[in-house]
């Protein structure tokens, strides 16, 4: 759909306010509604659009295929991470109040947002990986690593 | 009739309709976008129903992505259904029938809806609010005194943070939480190692 210019311009336009949408829906899921899967889901719709309109290629130069799975394992790693810290400081596995030592009550919703980040890297890169996998067809197979 | 009453009517009749001209309809591109339509008319009653996250979810998830990963799938199998032989099976609707039965006499026993003496209200909700889990951090000598105020209605959750699903999410139920991602990144990959079409060469006949 590269040839389209409405839609090239339209999807210029609509990007960046969906990426900032998905992220203000990560970062405030402990205030409004939201959180780390749905905010995931409207970074990914983001990435999906990008690749519907300016082709698969545009998006694999932008960001290689390798880095999706890289980052979702991130995001899986970053929540237990966040349960280690608890543990380090003493306290059990995702106890949140080791975060904030001071002010253990504070550690709650600090221990949460960082948690529905970690979610939300996750959620995004699965969507976007799966989105990819899902439009791959016949033409795509790289014949220098098939054999004859 | 109230507006709230209008609305619910609308999407309720405009919600079965939708869903059985998706399954009825055998061109698949139309199910698609029936599909995609019911998934919004779905985020509308969860609106309505005052239940965001939920909205948010179907909105982002039903009527966006698996709408596009649907017509991803379309490519490869084609866009029209076989038309299936019209044959009622009497054992099969039997089956159906009872269990529906069953579940409809299972809601029987439920509270009606809303119902502020049902067991969730009086005894599930009490006894999270006496938790410290998820709490914001405030003195317990003013805590007291706004559960004392029947006024102050700014903090119905007595000092959790302001998205109870959240609360309830990333701090009672963590561990499930922690799993469901696991198993999100599971699915990627398992979708990635099945449907990938660059195959290595050894693995070639």
């Amino acid at each position: 759909m590269k040839d389209q210019l409405v839609l090239r311009v339209v999807a210029k336009c609509m990007i960046p306010p969906i990426l900032v949408f998905g992220g203000y829906i990560i970062t405030h899921g402990e205030l409004g509604p939201g959180g780390g899967f749905q905010g995931g889901v409207v970074l990914a719709s983001a990435f999906i659009i990008y690749a519907l309109i300016y082709g698969r290629d545009a998006l694999h130069r932008a960001f290689p295929r390798q880095l999706w799975i890289v980052l979702g394992a991130l995001g899986v790693l970053f929540y237990i991470g966040v349960g280690m810290v608890g543990m380090l400081s003493g306290g059990q596995f995702l106890d949140y109040h080791a975060l904030a030592p001071d002010h253990g009550e504070h550690g709650e919703p600090l221990g949460m947002s960082l948690v529905e980040y970690g979610v939300g890297v996750t959620v995004c890169a699965v969507m976007v990986m799966i989105f990819d996998m899902i439009c791959e067809t016949a033409d795509d197979v790289d014949d220098s690593q098939v054999a004859k | 009739m109230s507006d709230q009453l209008l609305i619910d009517l609308v999407l309720l009749t405009l919600i079965p309709i939708l869903a059985v001209a998706a399954i009825e309809v055998r061109n698949l591109f139309a199910a698609i976008m029936l599909v995609g339509i019911y998934s919004l008319m779905m985020a509308l009653e969860w609106n309505t129903l005052h239940a965001g996250d939920v909205a948010i979810t179907e909105a982002a998830v039903g009527a966006g992505v698996s709408t596009v990963l649907f017509i991803g799938a379309l490519v490869h199998v084609g866009r029209h259904e076989k038309r299936p032989r019209r044959r009622v099976d009497g054992r099969g609707l039997l089956l159906v029938i009872v269990t529906g039965g069953f579940l409809v006499y299972g809601t029987l026993d439920m509270p009606a809806f809303g119902d502020p003496k049902a067991p969730v209200h009086t005894y599930r909700v009490v006894e999270m609010r006496q938790q410290q889990v998820g709490k914001i951090g405030e003195d317990p000598a003013s805590l007291a005194a706004k559960r004392a105020d029947p006024t102050d209605l700014k903090d119905d959750f007595d000092g959790h943070v302001p998205n109870q699903v959240t609360a309830v999410l990333a701090t009672y139920r963590s561990f499930d939480t922690m799993i469901e991602v696991t198993v999100i990144l599971i699915a990627g990959i398992s979708v990635t190692l099945l449907l990938r079409k660059q195959r290595r060469p050894e693995l070639r006949p």
